[in-house]
Parts: structure tokens; sequence; C-alpha cells
């Protein structure tokens, strides 16, 4: 096989139409709250994990809307649940529910609850 | 005998109506619990988008009422309203009784408290200021420097302060923060051309007539920068300057920044006469706690006493150009009413009104 020197970039654009919204769907339906999101980032401004890691919340309900599965169920793991984002939110979203909720929706569909 | 309408509120909205009832041939009353007329607009520099005075405007509504002969009481509070045949009897602190055969109310805002954000730090550190005291600022000629008489390096302007946030009860937007934003930035350039500005905003709403290319030009002409994200907080360094906390949205980082003097963009309340007026008028409030009108589109000055009209933003956060509109479209309505059209039930059912 010839070496050309350069490989196929694997494809980086969010694939709607085939993404998995079953998170999104479930905290839809046990956080109502989650669908008020104007992605202002008063969380990930005021967020203990984010001065450290490159945790963002407002990207995190982003990738789950959008059903970037893999990227959430590593991202979820650096929020501490400290609860201040939910203190700064002008929509009053319970970020920290949302968090529970997402964790719930990864593991029921690891059980095929969901 | 002429018929007679009585105005509560002597800012752009009661204005604006008494001339237009007066050029009707209505006998106007007009009541303002100070002892000046124009509002919030006396306290108003230069005006968004124009950068026109607000003096100007002024002589134009008190021309209105000059012209109009328009019987103006000042220093005016009421004290109690009556029903009586086909109008209303209203009583005044100063003993005085007035008869009339509508009442237009025009008892407008007052701006947001920002003590009310204690996480931004007004009241606490000596470099947050209110966009209103900026604009004293500009108004008396006062040069702009940090509390400690230095001249700012990097001034910071927060939106949405007492607006679309639900934490302090106002979930509704302000419609003029925004451009007013823009504008004082732009002026702060005209007096400190060395000094940086940076707009902290979530959305910028440019939807009036040449909003949009002022916000342009603050680009273009005067270097104003824009950052997308809410302040979660601001604090004080040690210099005094102010730090503040914000997510970057569009870098996907949260960010801090030290500006010299923040500068909070404050918000529309229902003022302290609408409330008033309205539990003496029994008068509906809306979920935003502003009047309601009876239809959002087609009663946008009807309330739900008959014979009792609305004007400016006693129903909602306006600018000054539809305060105007929105006083001249009052006066009509009235005379609608007082020439016997039940303006009241003019839509037919009540499943098709949109009230809010």
């Amino acid at each position: 096989m010839i070496e050309f020197g350069y490989n196929i970039a694997k494809d980086r654009q969010i694939d709607f139409d085939k993404n998995d919204k079953r998170i999104s769907t479930y905290v839809r339906e046990n956080e109502p709250s989650f669908k008020t999101c104007i992605s202002c980032g008063t969380c990930t401004a005021t967020c203990s994990a984010a001065n450290f890691t490159d945790f963002n919340f407002r990207k995190l309900q982003l990738m789950v809307r959008r059903g970037e599965t893999l990227e959430v169920k590593e991202e979820i793991k650096k929020c501490m649940l400290c609860g201040k984002c939910y203190l700064a939110c002008p929509r009053g979203v319970n970020t920290r529910n949302v968090i529970i909720q997402i964790n719930q929706a990864i593991e029921k569909i690891e059980n095929h609850d969901i | 005998m002429n018929k007679k309408v009585v105005v509560i509120g002597g800012g752009i909205a009661g204005m604006e109506s008494s001339a237009h009832l007066a050029a009707l041939g209505y006998e106007v009353t007009l009541l303002e619990k100070t002892d000046k007329l124009g509002g919030h607009l006396l306290n108003w520099e230069k005006l968004f988008p124009t950068m026109r005075m607000g003096k100007e405007v002024v002589t134009f509504l008190n021309e209105g009422v000059e012209k109009g002969k328009v019987n103006v009481i000042y220093n005016a509070e009421i004290l109690n309203t009556k029903e009586i045949m086909n109008g209303f009897s209203i009583t005044l602190n100063n003993n005085i009784v007035l008869e009339s055969d509508a009442i237009l109310v025009t008892t407008g805002y007052d701006l947001f408290d920002a003590s009310k954000k204690e996480e931004y730090g007004f009241g606490i550190y000596d470099n947050v200021i209110t966009s209103a005291e900026l604009e004293e600022k500009f108004m008396k000629g006062e040069k702009i420097t940090t509390s400690d008489g230095k001249i700012p390096k990097r001034i910071g302007f927060v939106h949405c302060v007492g607006s679309r946030d639900e934490k302090v009860g106002n979930t509704y937007c302000s419609k003029v923060c925004c451009v007013t934003a823009v504008k004082q930035s732009i002026e702060i350039k005209e007096h400190l051309p060395e000094t940086d500005v940076y707009c902290f905003y979530m959305d910028l709403r440019m939807y009036g007539m040449h909003f949009e290319a002022l916000y342009r030009e603050s680009q273009e002409k005067w270097g104003v920068n824009f950052v997308r994200g809410r302040l979660s907080e601001a604090c004080e360094n040690m210099d005094g300057s102010i730090l503040v906390k914000v997510e970057d949205t569009l870098a996907g980082k949260p960010m801090k920044m030290s500006v010299d003097l923040l500068v909070l963009m404050v918000g529309f309340e229902p003022s302290l006469g609408t409330k008033k007026v309205g539990k003496i008028l029994n008068l509906q409030f809306g979920v935003n706690r502003f009047f309601k009108t009876q239809d959002q589109h087609t009663l946008t000055n009807v309330s739900n006493v008959k014979g009792i009209f609305f004007a400016g933003s006693c129903t909602g956060p306006k600018t000054i150009t539809n305060t105007i509109t929105d006083a001249r479209a009052a006066a009509s309505t009235i005379a609608n009413y007082l020439s016997g059209h039940d303006i009241h039930n003019r839509i037919m059912t009540s499943d098709i009104k949109a009230t809010v």
C-alpha cells in the first residue's frame, strides 16, 4: 500500500439525524426547567470546577440537546454538584438536578431501560 | 359643555396625550406628583439612536401642553376616586375634587434597584455604578473618573441588570438597555478616547430603526468591544478596580477581567405610582406587574375599567418613540370612547382576547 502521508479525517460534524437524543428527552421530561436555557454562560462563569478543569455546564447542556452522548459521558464526571450555578442561573434552571437526571439517563440507557 | 379627561402622570406619555386630547377639544387636567413635567426624560442628556438632546424632546412636549392650555396640577396625589354618572370624581391631596368623563393612566416606570443584585456589588464597591448615574455625570458635564478621581483605563457595561432574570423576579426584557449601553459606550469613547470599553451581553436586541447602525458605529468608529456572556459576579481588587467573572461563551471558557469602572444597565420596573394608582382605580396587573391591557394587539390602551385607559410604560417597557406613539393612540382611543363607541367590548368574543 502506498503511504500518501495523510489520513481521511474523522467527520467532526454533529450528525443531528443519527445522534441519540434519549438523554435530552429524559432530562426534558424529568427536569422541565432544562428547556429554558439561553446559553448565557452564568453557570460556567461561577463554576468551581470550570476554574480548574475544562468542565463547562453550558456546553454540556448543548451536547445533551444535540445528542453528543460520548462527550456528555466524559464531561459530566467533572461536576462536583456544588450547586453554585443553580443560584446564579437567570432562567431558574435546576442545574444540579439536570446533572442528576443526565446520570440517571446514562444509567438507564446502559441497562436498556430507556 | 366640553367633556373632561384627567391624565395621571406628567411624563412623556402624559404630556403628549394631554396635548392631543386638548387638540381634540377636551378639557384636560394633567396630574403630576412632582413639581416638574417631563418624568425620566429630564435625567437623560442625549437620546439613542440619533444622539439628539433629551431637552429638545422636553421642549416639544411642553409646547404641546402649553398650546393645548392643559390644566397642570403639580405635587398632586390621588387620595380616592368614585364612579359617578358616566364618569369619575377624583379627590386629591390638596382637597381639590375633579370630575372627569375619562381617565388616562400614564404612571410609567421606576428603574430597577441595582443593590438587589448583590453579586454585582452596587452599593458595596465604589466603582460599580448604574447607567442612570453615568447619564447624570454626562448631564452635569462631570468628568468620568473612578471613585478616587483617576481616568478609567477600562470600563465594563453589564447588560440585563434586573431584566430577563428570574432571580430578581423580572423575567421580561426592558427593551432600551441594549441600545443605551451602546449609546453610553460611544459617549465614553468621545470623552475618553484612550479608555477601552467592554459590553457584557446575553443577546443584543437592536430591533429599532437605526439601532443596528449605532451598534455597528460603536464597533467600527469607536472600537467598543462586545463579550457574549452574563456576569456571574463582580468583586473588588486591592486597588479598588472591579474583577468581573463571566463566561466568554463564544470562546467557550470562563474569563476574568478587571475594569476600573463597572456600569450596570438597570431595567424597568412598574413605578410605585403605577402600583398605587392601580390599587385606587381597581386596575388589573399583568404577569409582569405592569398594567394589563385588554388585548395585546387590538386594545393596547384599554383597561379593565370602563372609561379608564393606559399610555406609555405603565403597561410595559417602551422607548421614547414608542411612548409618544402610544400616547397619541390613547388620545384617539379616548376620543372614540367619548363619542359613544363601546371600545371596551369592541372585540367579539372573550376567547379571541390575547391578554398579557
